[in-house]
């Protein structure tokens, strides 16, 4: 008796909260069923990886070229891979709700219970916001905005690659809660009172993942933010800046304004769950609603941050394939800026149903129309572009189209929703949902896809290939409105959203349509991995020099890929389309002349803390103590020891960057003043 | 056509390109300083939540009766003296007086060490006396806001000695500078967030 004891105060010490009963593909029914098959797919795929990996002898070139680069492309290519990834793991979890939704009428339960069904929607959001279109702004920003200004790299670049190991480690956790654990239920948000203590770890995992990556991300803005500042080629000025660079400065501006009050709000969520305290609990004077308002005030600004970057990629896009300088680049600035401070001061919109009262309602529907304007003038600035252009219909461009109009109809149902007393009707309807993923998948995720055709070239030196690159585009296309049309229609009927099962016989069409538009979406991504795949074979036939384009802008001055140093000699910049500029007055590379340049040297102390930061999250979720202590004592140590590193940087001697120079990948028109 | 390109001999004259490498200082203090207002933002938000919960006492005690404003007077104090300490070792920085910068440099710490424990003891206190953060609202939302700053300072001391060994061990040199600069800056961040506390959490809520 009395060694059962001491054995389970060994056990709780040693594994916290954490046994066989947590995991739940060990469970017999059918959710472990679909859980065991889910792991057993997942660890044949990494076995199978990291077993090629082993076998080829990657490991070392992967550690010291990859992991542990400072290079801001190689770490904006790593954010791109992981949100690809974490693309299909979303993307997976959308298709289970859909088939759920489709088949769980009267009778049927479907095959999913409510518990399982309600993890799937949480992770699904959170991982499409946090990992799917949070990597993929910051690894776009990452690759394209130190080229654009000419700049050898960003400000911080060790800050750059912790960012980025920080922000992995947060989908990690993420991962591991399907397997060890469950996931939380309470919606993408953690809306308390549900996120209250009474779940489980899965909030937990909610948590400390969104804490990790949240580290990650404000670090980037601020790093983005002091690189724009401080590290545009001479002759730059603000207004001279491409207008991609412009957004990646409003959002990275609004990361750092709203990210810490993210930390602040999920840091009280889990002093209520941790310490007992009352922030947000129903009883001892806790504040419910304070937690809607505070996580708001982080999440209407997040979808601007979202967003305004990919406006930045249509406003690259635009111009270089309607031969044309981009129309309106002053008041685009300014449009751009006027929604990063609006966006700031909308965010009551989520719950006009809370009860404000009527005045302070009508203030924020007037702010969320009154965001529609600056957004109105970016839309007619590309039309205006492209209007008595030449207009080349290349895969970047359709994905641009396809988005003007999505997106248009996704922002005028915002409107229609920004109207306070029709919101009381439509507020967490189907409408809602279709809405948020009109603008989301119409604008940010049809963004992504144009600018990975678009700066693809510049990143591997070869295109991707056009004929897959429009299948990929109209199964996204039609897949979207083939999908959200039948949630609008519900919507309107007032189907609320999260539901696992319905008893209305007459909603099944819908649903049933709407899964097929998921089907056809599941196409788009399939043609999309389909196009990757071919054009890397193919590489050789796609080739391309430094401008495949005949693009305006800096980085398309650089090879296919840039060297380490992106550029021999930095530019002196003397118009807004730099490069054009550059082109019309006969610039000729120079081909001698080179000096050593300073460069930072990569380093492991990035990866370090935080893999010891994963460590200490993953010890906290399941109360591992000891564990918890020992990582954080350990990611502590580890920082000062880096802080004793003083020697961070050394010089590419004047023969590579030479050597460079004359193998790189170039034009024939740019081959030099030799050439 | 040819006029913009470059002779082969490396004397770059091209308009385009800059021939000197360009320089772009005080990244590293800008940075800081970005950082140092997102870190206002947590400030800003658990200040919210106390100017929202600070009266939900749900039955227990009420700021009047758990706060002690002559031990908030010597915290205080302790904490602006150790930011002018910390003045006096930046000056003595720039004038590469090496010893005379430590030494102001423990000063601040050792003040800014007791201000810590000062106020660990008053929580310790009102912990015994059943005024805990688990009490009621009011209690979490001001051990959140004293605590998160407290939190910040002790951050600052253990920053302070690993940069006081290096200062001791590697000298002024310029990096040495640059973080020391940014402690300073850190330093007075958290001074003037005490400021806020002391107005708005213990006088204000003393008053209510």
């Amino acid at each position: 008796m009395l060694e059962a004891t001491t054995q389970a105060a060994a056990r709780s010490f040693l594994f916290g909260r954490l046994t066989l009963d947590s995991l739940p593909f060990l469970k017999p029914d059918l959710e472990g069923r679909i859980v065991l098959v889910t792991l057993l797919v997942v660890l044949a795929g990494g076995l199978a990886l990291l077993g090629y990996v082993t076998k080829k002898r990657l490991w070392g070139y992967l550690w010291h070229e990859w992991f542990t680069s400072v290079d801001h492309k190689k770490l904006g290519i790593m954010y791109m891979i992981l949100g690809t990834v974490m693309l299909l793991r979303g993307f997976a979890d959308a298709a289970m709700m859909r088939a759920q939704q489709a088949i769980a009428f009267g009778p049927n339960t479907g095959y999913l219970p409510p518990e399982h069904y309600d993890q799937i929607f949480t992770a699904h959001g959170a991982i499409m916001i946090f990992f799917v279109a949070m990597a993929y702004i910051v690894g776009l920003i990452n690759y394209v905005m130190p080229l654009q200004i000419g700049s050898r790299d960003v400000a911080f670049p060790f800050l750059n690659n912790m960012s980025f190991w920080f922000t992995f480690w947060g989908a990690i956790l993420f991962m591991v809660s399907l397997f060890v654990g469950d996931f939380s239920t309470a919606g993408w948000l953690g809306y308390p009172p549900v996120s209250e203590l009474q779940q489980g770890p899965g909030v937990d995992y909610y948590i400390w993942g969104l804490q990790l990556s949240g580290v990650g991300t404000l670090l980037s803005g601020v790093n983005f933010v002091v690189t724009i500042v401080k590290m545009r080629a001479p002759g730059m000025t603000m207004m001279k800046m491409p207008v991609f660079t412009w957004t990646s400065l409003c959002t990275s501006g609004l990361i750092i304004a709203t990210f810490p009050v993210l930390t602040a709000t999920l840091l009280l969520l889990s002093l209520d769950r941790y310490l007992g305290m009352h922030f947000f609990t129903s009883d001892f004077g806790g504040n419910v609603m304070m937690y809607i308002n505070l996580i708001w005030v982080w999440g209407h600004p997040e979808v601007y941050i979202l967003v305004l970057p990919i406006f930045g990629v249509y406003s690259e896009i635009v111009p270089t394939f309607s031969g044309k300088p981009l129309f309106g680049y002053s008041s685009m600035v300014y449009a751009t800026c006027a929604i990063m401070i609006l966006s700031y001061l909308v965010w009551l919109h989520h719950f006009f149903t809370m009860g404000s009262g009527p005045d302070v309602n009508s203030f924020f529907a007037l702010t969320t129309m009154i965001i529609s304007i600056p957004t109105g003038v970016k839309i007619f600035n590309w039309l205006f572009t492209m209007y008595r252009g030449r207009v080349q219909f290349t895969v970047p461009m359709l994905w641009t189209m396809g988005f003007l109009f999505t997106f248009t109809i996704g922002g005028m149902t915002g409107v229609m929703l920004s109207v306070a007393p029709a919101d009381f009707l439509l507020h967490n309807s189907l409408f809602l949902i279709a809405h948020f993923h009109n603008v989301i998948i119409g604008g940010v995720v049809f963004g992504v896809f144009a600018a990975v055709n678009y700066w693809f070239p510049k990143a591997f030196g070869f295109k991707l290939d056009e004929s897959w690159g429009k299948a990929s585009f109209w199964f996204w296309l039609i897949g979207f409105w083939v999908a959200f049309t039948p949630l609008y229609i519900m919507g309107l009927m007032g189907v609320t959203r999260r539901l696992s099962h319905f008893d209305n016989l007459a909603l099944q069409p819908y649903f049933i349509v709407a899964g097929f538009g998921a089907f056809l979406i599941a196409l788009g991504i399939l043609t999309f991995v389909i196009q990757i795949v071919v054009s890397v074979i193919r590489r050789k036939a796609y080739a391309v020099g430094n401008d495949p384009w005949n693009g305006r802008t800096l980085e398309w001055a650089a090879s296919s890929p840039p060297p380490p140093y992106n550029f021999a000699f930095v530019p002196n910049v003397r118009a807004r389309d730099a490069w054009m500029d550059m082109k019309a007055h006969g610039y000729r590379r120079p081909l001698e002349g080179f000096n050593p340049i300073h460069m930072p040297k990569n380093t492991a102390a990035g990866v370090v803390i935080a893999t010891l930061s994963f460590v200490c999250c993953f010890a906290l979720v399941w109360y591992i103590w000891w564990l918890a202590v020992a990582s954080f004592v350990g990611l502590v140590v580890a920082s000062i020891v880096h802080t004793f590193n003083y020697r961070r940087d050394f010089h590419i001697p004047r023969d590579e960057v030479r050597a460079f120079e004359h193998s790189g990948n170039w034009q024939p028109e740019n081959q030099g003043a030799n050439a | 056509m040819s006029a913009t390109a470059v002779d082969t001999t490396g004397n770059l004259q091209s308009p385009f390109l800059c021939s000197e490498e360009p320089h772009a200082p005080n990244g590293s203090l800008l940075g800081f300083w970005i950082y140092l207002m997102s870190d206002c933002f947590i400030f800003a938000s658990l200040f919210v939540c106390y100017a929202v919960l600070g009266t939900s006492t749900a039955g227990g005690p009420t700021a009047a009766e758990v706060l002690d404003l002559p031990g908030l007077a010597v915290n205080t104090a302790l904490l602006l003296v150790s930011s002018v300490t910390f003045g006096f070792a930046m000056l003595e920085m720039a004038r590469k007086r090496k010893t005379a910068m430590l030494a102001w440099l423990a000063v601040s710490g050792l003040l800014a060490a007791a201000f810590v424990t000062l106020e660990i003891h008053e929580f310790l206190g009102m912990i015994a006396e059943g005024a805990g953060p688990g009490r009621s609202a009011f209690l979490s939302s001001f051990f959140t806001l004293v605590g998160t700053h407290g939190l910040h300072v002790s951050v600052g001391i253990l920053w302070l000695v690993v940069l006081m060994v290096q200062l001791g061990k590697f000298g002024i040199t310029e990096a040495n500078v640059r973080r020391l600069q940014c402690l300073s800056m850190f330093w007075h961040f958290l001074d003037l967030v005490w400021v806020g506390v002391f107005s708005f959490v213990y006088l204000a809520g003393v008053l209510r």
